[in-house]
């Protein structure tokens, strides 16, 4: 293994107990100032991003970064101040902004030491202690430069038509600290790093783009490992395939979506509503329907933090508590909630370790982790030769959903399903509907669980998740198309 | 305002005495600051309240081979931008020989004027209690709106700076406020409906809240009687801001580093050649006084300006940045980022008819037509749903069908086209342009658009 230095400098030192004086001084006052409870979460970060284009590295983008995030909430409400400044000044600072937004007012200057309501910080959770190393261990720039270059050589071996080659790499490092005045008080380090290959074919006036990204989190040695190879004949043969595929009819049809990033549909459509965040805005249609039936008995959702090296997995979440592992539905029945702190105070779902934030800038939310639908008994050719005439979603692009739970998903990769068989690609298919009608069209499952990495975006920035299911069938679907 | 937290003259100063130390000839950077307060509420109560300082510098430094490196931090202090400065020369090592930035030959040039007043924020408490008001008169508007799920009012006060080794020396002071509110209703045994309204102005006691509150009732309600759509193929009506964000998310037809990069539908030659119907013409003018906010310069510090891109339905211009400029043999068009591949993006459109064109057919009127049409109002998912480089679009939408003079909103439908197509489909115009926060247009009416729907 080839050791490295951060590109952007010496490996920034994570948060040491020196912090503990300082910390508990701005918790004290803060509950002194009549807060029900304060949190404050510091940050340290070190990003590298380089893109590869053709045969050359056209962008290295490296970056580091420091902030904190206080948090102070009184009865339901609650008053958020992010600032990069560090300084005992700029955090006293923005603890009086976020108690001034309360109605509340520091008294006159830090208090020192323990405070009514509040005894003090508890013991030191050290996640971090085996990840000190974690970004010298990384990949150096010359090894990231010339994997994907290799990538992108790649590419071009197993491709026809190619018109752009990109290859993308992005390390994020992240050192945070939570420290609040019930006593919480937790370290952690964490590791995530993601590659990309994206084509864009071209043959007269047909043209097809498309990508693939791999990701996973704590595993310093994630770029060296990956299969250049293989990803690139993975990319070239679905935009071989797709340059030529004519749009598809729309209407309404039966579906089989394919495992991995296919399960950004169950993410989109129906994860959100099931964060407390929802709970709380009253967009959710499943608000009041634990322990009722909201899906198909085939279908058993779970959203964790726990599955090594995925990229949705985490020591603890942005509030300092362990990820657990969390049923959502099982065999169609609603089971509970994804829930953050302020989710607890205001719904009553208890914490399941999901608050989770892009950075400080953002006060914790409701976060999906590695949300998936659990493997069914199925074969995946079962569910093809299960469709008279319908579509097949190999590759999923991105999506959405609506305040009031309409969801889209463009299709990258389709072909027809037509007589129990796969027939020709096509291309421009776009499946919508509404979690609350489409969860219970979804009638089988295959055996083929498999984890994709993505990034959501929400109410908390935009954070590291993985998606994933098996081969599933949708027994009735809106298409767009042309 | 804010304190003023940047102070280029001691900033130049600094990164001057550090590159010299460590014998670093060519360097640029950019900085910004900011300080934000916004607040949300829900059903009468505060949901959130935020506030906010950012901070952020990007070095650039040339090396002894010319290569180009960049670092960005949050860390404005003397250590902050002493690791950036060697982090941006250790990159360098790393930059890309075949395509290297250089100073924007304009990054000295004269910059205009634009009245831009600095408001003073207000304290967050007089925020909250005046979105607490306007979601109350906008709940008390219609029995069916139970909730503004989706809501905030916040205002910034921002400045940002651009310095280079050769001298140039741009700073900026900007004051913002925005109000968007997003209500949802429901009738009984009937689908959630929502919709809302946007606003933006330099202080939040400019901003148009009645307005605000008033737009979003007013579509909020007009989407609670829906139908379903029959799939075919129809004569649309894009609403101002649908049609804005169709063409923001084609932009890189204009744009010179997707054409360099073989990711834009549009080729070098392109120039000159017909692209839209006779009588379009698209403009970018981020120095439109709509344009709230609008920057004077951009990352490397070329002044902001108009730039025909469409005039007569023929490609004029592509956006530009100091690379791209000089690859082309033309002048920055001060649209580009900053960083060590820049990258360009455009500022804010004018869309409508060409002056002396006619600007196609005459006398539109959606309700007054007998239809049938559709009129969009509102894309989603243009992330998702649009395919720039292949030109393919499939996007969700809120609308109403237009029939006989009487409109009914649209349950759930897609519009899917190409926009090469869409650009030569444009049948006319209606009504006077609107301003919006990304731009200016009137009402648009294409023929021949695929709609999917579930009737």
């Amino acid at each position: 293994m080839v050791a490295s230095t951060p590109v952007s400098g010496a490996n920034p030192a994570c948060f040491d107990t020196s912090w503990l004086p300082r910390l508990e001084s701005l918790l004290a006052a803060g509950r002194g100032a009549g807060a029900d409870l304060v949190e404050i979460f510091l940050e340290r970060t070190d990003h590298l991003g380089v893109l590869a284009e053709q045969e050359v590295i056209t962008n290295v983008s490296p970056s580091f970064g420091m902030g904190a995030g206080i948090r102070v909430f009184r009865g339901e409400r609650d008053g958020f101040v992010s600032t990069n400044d560090l300084s005992a000044q700029g955090l006293l600072r923005g603890l009086d902004q976020a108690l001034g937004m309360l109605g509340l007012m520091l008294s006159s200057g830090p208090s020192t030491g323990p405070s009514k309501g509040f005894e003090g910080l508890g013991a030191l959770r050290d996640f971090s202690a085996v990840k000190s190393d974690w970004l010298e261990r990384c990949p150096s720039l010359a090894e990231a430069t010339a994997k994907l270059l290799e990538g992108t050589a790649r590419l071009a071996q197993h491709g026809e038509h190619l018109q752009a080659r990109r290859g993308s790499y992005s390390r994020d490092w992240q050192s945070v600290l939570v420290a609040a005045s019930d006593g919480t008080f937790a370290r952690d380090i964490r590791l995530h790093q993601s590659l990309g290959l994206n084509v864009l074919a071209a043959d007269g006036d047909h043209r097809a783009g498309l990508g693939r990204r791999y990701g996973t989190s704590d595993r310093p040695d994630d770029l060296r490992d990956w299969d250049a190879d293989a990803a690139a004949q993975d990319v070239c043969s679905s935009v071989g395939t797709m340059l030529y595929a004519d749009y598809v009819e729309a209407g309404q049809m039966p579906a089989v979506l394919a495992n991995r990033f296919g399960g950004v549909i169950f993410h989109e459509a129906c994860g959100h509503l099931l964060e407390t965040t929802q709970v709380e805005r009253g967009t959710t249609p499943f608000a009041d329907m634990v322990g009722e039936s909201i899906a198909h008995e085939a279908v058993t959702a779970i959203d964790e933090g726990l599955s090594e090296g995925a990229f949705g997995s985490l020591s603890m979440d942005d509030e300092g508590m362990e990820p657990q592992r969390t049923v959502l539905i099982e065999r169609g029945v609603l089971k509970g909630f994804l829930s953050d702190r302020a989710g607890e105070l205001r719904t009553g779902h208890g914490r399941t370790g999901s608050g989770r934030r892009q950075s400080h800038a953002f006060a914790a939310a409701s976060r999906m982790r590695n949300t998936f639908i659990a493997a069914g008994p199925h074969t995946p050719d079962q569910l093809i030769a299960s469709v008279d005439k319908g579509l097949y979603c190999k590759s999923m692009g991105g999506g959405s959903v609506g305040p009031t739970g309409q969801f889209n998903f463009a299709v990258e990769e389709g072909y027809l399903i037509e007589n129990g068989q796969l027939t020709k690609p096509v291309k421009g298919a776009t499946l919508i509907g509404e979690a609350k009608e489409v969860m219970p069209r979804i009638s089988m499952c295959a055996n083929d669980l498999e984890l994709a990495a993505g990034f959501c975006g929400s109410v908390s920035g935009s954070i590291n998740v993985t998606v994933g299911q098996p081969h599933i069938k949708v027994e009735s679907i809106t298409v767009g198309g042309r | 305002m804010a304190d003023n937290r940047l102070n280029p003259e001691a900033l130049s100063a600094r990164l001057q005495q550090l590159a010299q130390a460590a014998a670093i000839h060519q360097w640029d950077l950019g900085a910004s600051c900011s300080t934000d307060t916004s607040v949300q509420v829900d059903r009468g109560e505060a949901k959130q309240m935020k506030g906010a300082q950012r901070s952020a510098i990007t070095v650039r430094v040339w090396n002894d081979k010319g290569l180009v490196g960049i670092t960005s931090t949050s860390d404005l202090s003397d250590a902050g931008l002493e690791r950036a400065l060697g982090g941006a020369h250790a990159a360098s090592a790393f930059g890309n020989s075949e395509e290297t930035p250089a100073f924007s030959p304009l990054a000295t040039a004269p910059l205009v004027s634009l009245d831009q007043p600095l408001r003073e924020p207000q304290p967050i408490l007089t925020l909250l209690e005046s979105l607490k008001e306007a979601e109350r008169q906008l709940l008390d508007r219609h029995g069916a709106i139970g909730t503004v799920p989706y809501n905030g009012l916040a205002q910034r006060s921002s400045e940002r700076l651009y310095l280079n080794s050769d001298g140039a020396r741009r700073h900026q002071l900007l004051t913002t406020a925005s109000i968007y509110l997003y209500a949802r209703a429901e009738e009984a045994g009937r689908k959630p409906r929502s919709s809302g309204a946007v606003r933006m102005a330099y202080g939040t006691a400019d901003l148009d809240i009645a307005g605000c509150i008033e737009e979003a009732a007013e579509r909020t309600i007009a989407h609670l009687d829906y139908a379903p759509i029959e799939t075919g193929s129809y004569t649309c009506v894009f609403s101002p801001e649908a049609f804005l964000d169709l063409i923001g998310a084609f932009s890189s037809l204009f744009n010179a580093r997707s054409v360099l990069d073989g990711v834009s539908l549009s080729q070098r030659d392109s120039l000159g050649q017909s692209l839209a119907v006779p009588f379009l013409s698209i403009r970018d003018n981020g120095l439109h006084p709509g344009n709230i906010g609008a920057s004077l310069f951009d990352g490397e510090g070329t002044p902001t300006a108009p730039l025909e891109l469409v005039e007569g339905g023929i490609l004029r211009n592509f956006l530009h940045s100091e690379a791209t400029a000089r690859a082309f043999g033309v002048h920055p068009t001060g649209h580009a980022g900053m960083g060590a591949k820049v990258a360009v993006g455009p500022d804010w459109f004018e869309i409508g008819p060409t002056p002396g064109s006619g600007g196609g057919q005459q006398g539109l009127d959606r309700f007054s037509h007998g239809g049938p049409l559709v009129v969009i109002d509102s894309l989603s998912a243009l992330h998702a749903g649009v395919k720039a480089s292949q030109g393919s679009f499939s996007l969700p939408f809120d609308g109403w069908l237009v029939a006989g003079g009487v409109s009914r909103s649209i349950e759930a439908a897609t519009v899917a086209g190409d926009i090469r197509k869409l650009l030569k489909a444009i049948v006319g115009f209606e009504g006077e342009a609107k301003v919006t926060p990304d731009g200016l247009c009137p009402y648009v009416w294409v023929e021949g658009l695929s709609i999917t729907g579930e009737a």
